[in-house]
């Protein structure tokens, strides 16, 4: 591989530079352009958040007035507890991942492993319920937790816990379908062998299945945990207190209230919040990549 | 076809090895919570009258009890959990979504027409003047709610006394102690609230109402001080049997006309209202009320414009870099990749914060510095907030059609297009006749899922914009960007205006509807389904 790299380079350097230019040359220039564009916001809110005592105006100089004070005054804003916000995401977050990667390979399970009339129809009908988002009921969501709320105010408007049931009733939908296709390539011999030595199907599930998805289970409740950290919608109309709110909805006060004074303390928010999600997405990439092909939907 | 399922059984299911007890711990364990939740539910159900969902949780509990501990119906332990969930959440909802659309709920109609008639009743009073005052001691029962310990005297006959709080009207009572001034000071039950403890509550006993008796338009007690009870009637007088309400004042007659809020023959109406049935009204409303139908037009146009022209821009930026960078004589590829897929990793809600601030008009970055001082109004201005919209999602999205035709283009055998590049076709021919054919098949029904998704992309709007700029002639709360789902959000939660459910989840029907369409021509194309079968 380094071998041939290096005789296209010397060819490379054989070539005269216009001729070079017309034929490879322009491509790397058009694509510094375009990371250009694709970079430049990101700068723009890492600069912003190192700008001490800056304003939006005194931040479209780039990495002017250095320092950290912008996040240390993120932390100490008793109206807008950003450390809860961001401890919530993550709560939330884990749980309903966890929780509907959990519910989701219990069905992949059955579906995968068992014969039931209705199997195909159940199949079928997860593809076709996770065609409508759940946000169509967003209406009916918001007056069933107030119902809920009455019986156990710990499930109801306002509480992280019925959130998290919430994201957690839409869990059976297109990872039950992924994860399905992943447990079907599990040898069933697997099975045949572990019952002869006296498994139940409990132990089979959790010993064997499980054990053998975990990193394909560990991928799809990362990435569930990435879409669930950036709901806004159902956070919103949930969550009413700041002490119980998302990073999704807290950070949306910033904006909506003096957003150009208040840039930099946002823009410290911002970076902090964004971090463990590009982490994450960069050490998940070539999964997503292969999920994506698979046809997995975003953007 | 009994035969027939048997003859499939999985070695799992033949097998139906017996538990072990760890197994038979847990799931003792795990049922026993449910079922006391579940219990303690029901009591709470029966106590609110609600006989109908009670009897579900019972029906849910008892299944869910049934499937677990007998042995076999391996399916239904497995799919149950998720199921429940799936059942109450996604389904349940957007079906209540739609009986919500055929009724009037809302800030003004959002409880029963006996809530309704009881918050009317209290809402005005006035003093009965030749009514007795009473002689009052304040009361706490065991759960410190507020009572009213009333004595009623007068010099020729005996006292009469009675105890009654916010819930429960008047009730004579026969076991008291007078203090010296002959007012009954406790009953036995009850505790008496110290003048310290009074103080500490006179709010809420400054606001109590104590009805006479239990009729809905029944007069009631209020105290000014603690020590005295007048009696009030209600400005409104209800007749059950006609179901009418008459203003006190003037005499004027308010009817049930089945709107969910009593209305005079003048259209005059008493709020609050109550939730109530009105059948197609949210449709015809959409329909026929020109501030509606305005907003629901071009709100419905730029909301396929959107979607049409996010999927196009983003596709065409992907695929023309995907094509440059498809070229093994580039180097740093790995590079460049990593690099452009940033947009895609920082988080969709933040890209939008972040846009806000670059498209500021007095400040941005935008105006200020890339076009040396511009004024252009990025997000206040019909056409240019459109214009930001747009220009942002391809920011956000053009990295993951990058990276999704990449992969198509990569995975195009070579000697196709060396094949055709030896009949003598252009470079341009061997890309709209081999390649792009080629790639659409793998790339069409990716293109309708991102339709789809930006269809309902609910943040980039919102979360820019807020649907903005603001329509100030049109009767809901609807700005020119808005799209249909940031609409029903607007409808349903703004504060400010009130919110309206009922019309909110019409409009929630109408995007079920367009979704329904699109996916129904989208599963003809793709082959899911034959995977499936």
């Amino acid at each position: 591989m380094t071998g041939k790299t290096e005789i296209r380079n010397i060819n490379q350097r054989k070539v005269p530079f216009r001729i070079w230019f017309k034929r490879v040359g322009w491509k790397h220039l058009v694509t510094w352009g375009v990371i250009a564009y694709a970079v430049f916001p990101l700068l723009y809110v890492f600069s912003g958040s190192l700008n001490v005592g800056g304003t939006l105006t005194g931040s479209n100089a780039l990495f002017q007035n250095l320092g950290i004070q912008n996040y240390i005054d993120l932390f100490n804003d008793p109206y807008r507890p950003f450390a809860y916000w961001f401890r919530n995401t993550v709560v939330i977050s884990i749980a309903a991942s966890v929780g509907s990667v959990f519910l989701s390979a219990l069905a992949a399970y059955a579906f995968s492993r068992l014969r039931f009339a209705g199997r195909r129809a159940g199949l079928l009908t997860l593809i076709l319920v996770q065609m409508f988002p759940q946000l169509l009921g967003l209406v009916a969501i918001y007056a069933l937790l107030v119902v809920i709320g009455d019986i156990f105010p710990i499930l109801g408007i306002g509480s992280m816990l019925g959130l998290i049931m919430v994201y957690m009733g839409g869990a059976l939908g297109v990872n039950t379908y992924l994860m399905y296709g992943f447990f079907n390539t599990i040898p069933k011999e697997l099975d045949e062998a572990a019952t002869i030595d006296g498994a139940g199907h409990a132990q089979i599930f959790f010993g064997i299945i499980l054990r053998l998805s975990a990193p394909i289970l560990a991928v799809i409740a990362l990435l569930s945990f990435i879409a669930t950290s950036s709901d806004f919608v159902l956070a919103s109309i949930i969550l009413t207190q700041p002490e119980t709110q998302t990073l999704a909805v807290g950070l949306y006060q910033y904006v909506s209230d003096k957003f150009s004074q208040n840039w930099t303390v946002f823009a410290a928010g911002a970076v902090l919040a964004a971090i463990p999600v590009i982490v994450l997405f960069v050490f998940l990439q070539r999964f997503i990549v292969s999920g994506l092909t698979g046809g997995a939907v975003k953007g | 076809m009994k035969r027939n399922l048997k003859k499939e059984r999985s070695p799992i299911e033949r097998a139906d090895n017996a538990p072990t007890l760890s197994t038979w711990i847990v799931k003792i364990l795990l049922l026993g919570i449910l079922d006391a939740l579940a219990l303690f539910s029901v009591f709470v159900l029966l106590q609110a009258g609600d006989y109908i969902l009670m009897a579900v949780v019972i029906a849910v509990t008892l299944a869910l009890n049934w499937i677990y501990l007998r042995r076999g119906s391996l399916p239904a332990k497995y799919l149950a959990p998720g199921l429940v969930f799936m059942a109450i959440f996604q389904i349940f909802v957007v079906i209540y979504s739609g009986y919500v659309a055929f009724t009037n709920y809302g800030t003004s109609h959002n409880s029963t027409k006996e809530d309704a008639l009881h918050a009317m009743m209290l809402n005005g009073q006035t003093r009965v003047p030749e009514a007795p005052v009473y002689g009052l001691s304040v009361l706490v029962d065991e759960e410190e709610t507020l009572h009213f310990l009333a004595t009623l005297s007068d010099e020729t006959t005996d006292a009469r006394v009675f105890v009654g709080s916010e819930d429960e009207p008047l009730a004579e009572v026969f076991e008291y102690e007078l203090n010296t001034r002959g007012i009954a000071n406790s009953t036995p039950g009850y505790q008496t609230l110290s003048f310290a403890e009074l103080v500490q509550r006179q709010d809420e006993l400054l606001a109590m109402k104590v009805f006479l008796t239990d009729e809905i338009d029944s007069n009631f007690l209020m105290t000014p001080d603690g020590s005295q009870a007048v009696v009030f009637q209600p400005r409104l007088e209800y007749d059950a049997e006609r179901d009418t309400i008459t203003r006190i004042s003037d005499g004027k007659v308010f009817f049930d006309v089945g709107e969910g809020i009593f209305t005079a023959a003048d259209g005059e109406v008493i709020r609050p209202g109550w939730r109530e049935f009105v059948g197609f009204d949210n449709f015809i409303r959409a329909i026929t009320n020109e501030g509606i139908r305005q907003p629901l037009f071009y709100v419905l146009t730029w909301n396929f414009a959107f979607a049409i022209l996010s999927v196009l821009s983003t596709f065409i930026v992907g695929l023309a870099l995907a094509l440059m960078l498809n070229d093994p004589k580039i180097r740093g590829q790995k590079f460049y990749r990593a690099a452009m897929i940033l947009p895609y990793a920082f988080p969709a809600f933040l890209s939008a914060f972040v846009f806000q601030a670059l498209y500021n008009q007095e400040y941005g970055w935008i105006n200020n510095i890339l076009l040396g001082g511009a004024d252009i109004p990025w997000l206040n201005d019909i056409w240019w907030s459109k214009l930001a919209i747009l220009l942002l999602n391809l920011w956000l999205g053009f990295p993951y059609m990058f990276l999704i035709t990449t992969g198509a283009l990569q995975s195009i055998p070579e000697e196709l297009t060396e094949s055709a590049k030896i009949d003598g076709a252009s470079a341009w021919q061997v890309l709209m006749q081999v390649k792009l054919p080629m790639l659409m098949v793998t790339v069409a029904p990716l293109l309708i899922a991102s339709f789809a998704f930006n269809f309902n992309n609910f943040a980039v709007i919102y979360l820019l914009t807020r649907g903005g700029p603001t329509d100030f002639d049109a009767e809901i709360p609807v700005g020119y960007t808005d799209i249909l789902l940031s609409m029903v959000y607007k409808i349903a939660f703004s504060t400010g205006e009130g919110r309206d459910f009922g019309l909110a989840s019409a409009f929630s029907i109408l995007i079920f509807f367009i979704i329904a369409t699109v996916s129904y021509f989208s599963f003809r194309r793709t082959k899911t389904l034959e995977d499936v079968n």
